[in-house]
Parts: structure tokens; sequence; C-alpha cells
């Protein structure tokens, strides 16, 4: 991005250059010039801040989508503020690639393993719910519960139960 | 701590070939200072054959181990028996008496042919002289001494190599009847899932017997595997199997291997459980939105809806009687025991006490179940009476989980965490006295006890 903006700029200042140095030019061209040039400047400037606003987007859209594990409190299926905007973005992603999705989700070991089966589709399930409430569609997402079954972390801890706490955002 | 006995006993260890690695161990880490004291004799060995092969397993021990694992037996040390009998005229009833036990069994194995053993077993009650009229020992079929109207049990097998550890089981469940008047449950298998992270196929179905012993694998997947069900009458398995990338229910013959898939409904399907007639099972599916409790015909495949509710029903288990079942519901905001009557499909809730009530399961007589009940965070076994409502808090450890009654109520086995790995345990009704049973290869869990197995 920024080797671009550079070019743009070195390009812009190149044309002036040209501009000013043609010889004898009439007054009146010579102000239409300048004015032509200072105005093809600005709308360079402006679509080149576009371009980098725009591909400042892209980058935190990919550094989003390159995420796709969600995490979630005990006992609990409803989805953490901080993860709103990630899940906006593979909502997004979804539509745009026109790619389907499977939500995995999962329980810690604390409780009974069929109860952490519920659980884990119910968290599954809110992250279905807020992907649909983006546009999504429910044909591109599949939704599947392991329960307890499959930890990411198969230690006996908190550290562990916090990792295991999760759905996972898989694409098909 | 002073009606406690701390000490660790080793029960049941691998023996030579005929075990399997895949065994999990019984140590006892609480026992009962009343446990009643037996005593079991080391059995005469005799071969009416040419070739003097020893019998594979020791007869006699094995009951004493059944026994001891019971928690209401504590066989005498064997250096400490006063005579070694081997028949109704060598007992000496005042050494017994003096020794103080309730039971003393002696008994001989002789091998007939090669791999296969008559065993003939008696219990005598050296307090009782009137103790075989209360026995179905025939008239005739011992000498008439004074000795033998203290007869209790008198008993000959024929087993063979492949079924003398099971023969000496039947044999305590024999012995344990005649002393507590309870029928035993030592001739029943565990069907336990082991997931070995070392293994291509980590998550392995096993069946052993009610000891630990004779472990064979009868399913192993690269995905999980969960809530291993018997059968009322003890031939097939059923689980839920995550092998074809989701959640589905397979019915398991387990002689033959032979699977079926009896619930592959969009969403998950768990939590099987089979009716005590063994025509119907229970089981809970999400299809229509969120888990319910299905009622399925095993023979026409046909489906009925039990249960309707947005929140999370789940975790069936059968009354005895077959009338109604008790389940784990969350309706009431967090998950407690709730009993649906099948005549009327009426909801009502059992458990009260406790933030957290799930994974319930009847004694067989009908009037407790069992629960994992969780107190201060900390998940454990707890016993509720159904008609005083009252609520006994069982184990100690603290992530206690998939619990299975056995056959005759004296037992509970269930999942938990011990020393960082996840093992199965084991404790008595009553929660005074407690077993660990690890496997020797990888983490155990979910274990089912057996019916019983005639």
């Amino acid at each position: 991005m920024k080797r671009s903006v550079q070019l743009l700029l070195a390009l812009t200042a190149a044309l002036s250059l040209a501009a000013c140095s043609t010889t004898q030019p009439e007054e009146e061209q010579v102000d239409t010039t300048a004015q032509e040039d200072a105005a093809a400047q600005a709308e360079a400037e402006a679509l080149a801040r576009q371009r980098a606003a725009e591909e400042a987007e892209r980058q935190r859209i990919a550094a989003l989508l390159e995420n796709n594990v969600v995490y979630f409190d005990f006992d609990d299926d409803s989805i953490r503020s901080e993860y709103v905007e990630l899940l906006e973005a593979h909502a997004k992603y979804i539509q745009s690639s026109g790619k389907s999705v499977v939500l995995e989700g999962h329980a810690d070991e604390r409780g009974t393993p069929e109860y952490n089966l519920a659980l884990g589709e119910r968290r599954a399930k809110s992250v279905a719910q807020l992907m649909r409430t983006y546009g999504v569609s429910d044909s591109s997402i599949e939704v599947i519960s392991f329960g307890e079954e499959a930890p990411a972390n198969p230690a006996h801890n908190e550290e562990a139960w916090q990792e295991n706490r999760r759905v996972e955002i898989k694409y098909q | 701590m002073k009606h406690i006995l701390k000490s660790i006993v080793i029960i049941s260890i691998s023996l030579m070939a005929l075990a399997s690695k895949a065994e999990i161990q019984i140590y006892i880490t609480e026992g009962r200072s009343d446990a009643r004291p037996v005593a079991v004799v080391p059995f005469k060995f005799e071969s009416e054959s040419e070739v003097q092969a020893q019998p594979p397993f020791d007869f006699a021990k094995i009951i004493a181990d059944d026994l001891r694992r019971s928690g209401k037996f504590n066989p005498t040390e064997i250096s400490k028996l006063p005579q070694h009998p081997y028949s109704i005229e060598d007992v000496k009833l005042e050494q017994w008496r003096e020794l103080g036990v309730d039971g003393v069994v002696y008994g001989t194995v002789t091998q007939t042919a090669s791999g296969n053993y008559m065993v003939s077993y008696d219990l005598i009650d050296p307090f009782n002289d009137k103790a075989i009229f209360s026995s179905d020992i025939e008239a005739g079929s011992y000498p008439i001494i004074p000795t033998s109207s203290h007869l209790m049990v008198l008993k000959t097998k024929i087993v063979d190599n492949d079924n003398f550890r099971w023969g000496a089981h039947i044999a305590a469940d024999e012995i344990y009847e005649a002393l507590t008047g309870e029928r035993g449950a030592f001739a029943t298998q565990i069907a336990y899932v082991e997931v070995n992270r070392n293994d291509p196929r980590p998550h392995q179905l096993f069946v052993a017997d009610s000891d630990g012993f004779n472990a064979k694998r009868i399913f192993a997947s690269r995905s999980p595997i969960m809530s291993p069900t018997w059968s009322p009458d003890a031939t097939k398995l059923s689980y839920v199997t995550f092998e074809n990338g989701r959640s589905e229910i397979v019915v398991q013959n387990i002689a033959s291997g032979q699977r079926e898939i009896v619930a592959s409904y969009k969403g998950f399907n768990s939590a099987p459980a089979w009716s005590p007639d063994g025509s119907k099972m229970v089981v809970v599916l999400s299809k229509d939105g969120n888990p319910e409790l299905y009622l399925l015909d095993l023979t026409g495949k046909r489906l009925q809806r039990l249960t309707r509710h947005y929140a999370i029903d789940t975790e069936p288990s059968w009354a005895p009687d077959g009338k109604s079942l008790i389940f784990t519901s969350d309706r009431g905001g967090r998950p407690q025991i709730y009993r649906i009557t099948l005549a009327d499909n009426k909801v009502e809730r059992v458990t009260f006490e406790g933030i957290h009530n799930a994974g319930a399961e009847f004694a067989p007589d009908g009037k407790s179940i069992v629960m994992v009940h969780q107190a201060n965070g900390a998940y454990h076994i707890a016993a509720q009476d159904l008609a005083t409502g009252q609520l006994t808090v069982l184990t100690k450890t603290t992530l206690d989980e998939s619990l299975s009654v056995a056959p005759n109520g004296s037992m509970i086995i269930f999942s938990t965490v011990d020393g960082g790995q996840k093992v199965l345990s084991a404790v008595s009704m009553d929660g005074r006295f407690k077993a660990r049973l690890p496997a020797t290869v990888g983490e155990v869990k979910a274990p089912a006890w057996s019916p019983f197995i005639l």
C-alpha cells in the first residue's frame, strides 16, 4: 500500500512539473492548467486516502478472519461484545465468498457430558444467530456440537477450561 | 476419620497373558471399619488328569477380592486363618468362632481334563447351627454330621479356562447373597470409554468384568464416543458416535459386533436410554430446534416427542417400572432434575437443593435417585430419597460425572478427575466405601454398569 501511495504522489509531482515547464503559456491557459493541476492533485490525494483506508480495512478484516475461535463464559452461551466485530467480519466474508461454514460448539468438562453437548450446540447456535443478523443465510451455516468430547486443551484446570468453552468457525 | 480405614489396598493387578493391557485397576481408597469379617480359605487343587496344570486363576482369591470390593466384607488375611479345611468334615467350628468371622468359605478345584475344572465350595456360618434351614441346599447332598447344619451354601460348578473367573464371580454372588440377603453384582460387566491420545483411533469403547479384568475393545474411532448404555438383557450397547462427523446413536451387539444406526437426525442425537422391557429407547434430539426427549420405538422406528420446552431437556433415566423418566432441564434457569410421567406427559421438578443437579439415574428399587450435584463450584455424586427429598452428598472428588448404578443398587460407578487424569471411581450407595479405578493406558470415562447377566 505504502508503495502505491508514494508512486501516485511522485506521478502527480512529475505532472505538475511538466505543466510548469510548458513554454510561454497564455495567461488563461496557465491559470486553467494550474487549477486543473491542483484539482487533479487533490483528487489523487483523496483517491490515495480512500485506497489507504480501504487497504487498512481490508487488512483489519483479513486479521479478523484469521481468528476463527470465539470463547464463552462458564455455563453461558451469550457472545461477549469483544467478538461481535470478529463475527461480523466472518458473516460478510461468508456472503462475499459464497462459502459455507460449520460452527463447532464445545464445552468445558465441568458438569455432565450430555448436558454439555446441549450447551455446545447452544453456543454454536448463538453464533449462527448473530451471523444471520448480518445477512448470512441458514443454508450457509451448519451447527455441530461436540460438547466436552473434543477439548482444545486436554488438561483439567481453569486455563484449559477457558480454552475449551468455544465455538470454532470452520470454512468448508 | 476413626470409622474409616484410609489404607490403600490393591485388589486387582494385571495377571499373566490373559490380562489385556487396557484393563482398569481397582484401588480401595476408603474402606469401612464395620466391614464384616469373613474367611476365604485357599482352595485345594486336585487333578484327575495326568497333566497337572494349575488353574489359570486363584478361585478363592477372586471370591475374597469381590467380597472386599463390595465394601461390606473384610476377608481375613490367609496367614491368620486357624486352619485350612477343604470339606465340611475338616471344619473345626470352635476355631472359627474364636476368630469371630461371620462366614467361612472353603473348597476344591479338581482338574477333570486339560483346561477343564470342577469347583466345589461351601459357605458355613460358624455361629448358626440352623443355617441350613434357611438355604436351598438339597437334603442328602451333604454328610449328616453336626457341622453340616451350619452350611449356608454348598455348590459345584464346571468351568474351563475361559469362564474360570466368571464362575468365581458367580460363586462370590452366591456367598454375598447368603450373607446379606441382597443379590450380588460381581458377575456383571462395565462398559467404558478410553481415550488414548497416542493411538490413531484414540476413542475406544471397552467392556470388562466388574473387577476390571477381561477387558475387550468393542469399537474404536478417530472421533469421540459418548454415553454407552446397556440393553436390559445385557446383549447390546447403545452409544453416541461422531464417526460420520456429527453425533449419531448406534446400537451394537456385543457378541457379534454388528452395529446399527438408530438415530441420525438433523441437529444432535444423544443420551440413549433403553426402556426396562428393551422395546423402546428414549433419546435426546435437537432436530426440532432445541434438545427434547423423544420415545423411539426400536421395532417400528417410530418417534414420539415427549417434552416441549425451549430449555435444554436431556439425560433421561427410566424409572424401574417404566412408567416415568427423570431428566435434566434448565427450564428453571439452571440445570435441575425433573420427572415426566409417560401416561400424561406431565412434568414435575424433583431436585431443589443446590444450583446445579444433572445426569441423574434411578436406584434399582426406584426409591431414590443418584445425580451429579454441584456445591461450591465442585461436582459431587449425591443421592436423593424420593419420599423425603433428603439429599446426601456421597463423594469428595470435585469433577464427578457420568454415574451408573450397579444392578443391585449397592454401588455407583462414575467418572472423575484424580491426579490430573480422568479415571473411573466407585462409591457405595451410603458413601462410606470408595474406590479408584484408573486405566493402565490413557484416560477413562463414561462408565456404564451392566444389568444382571444370567
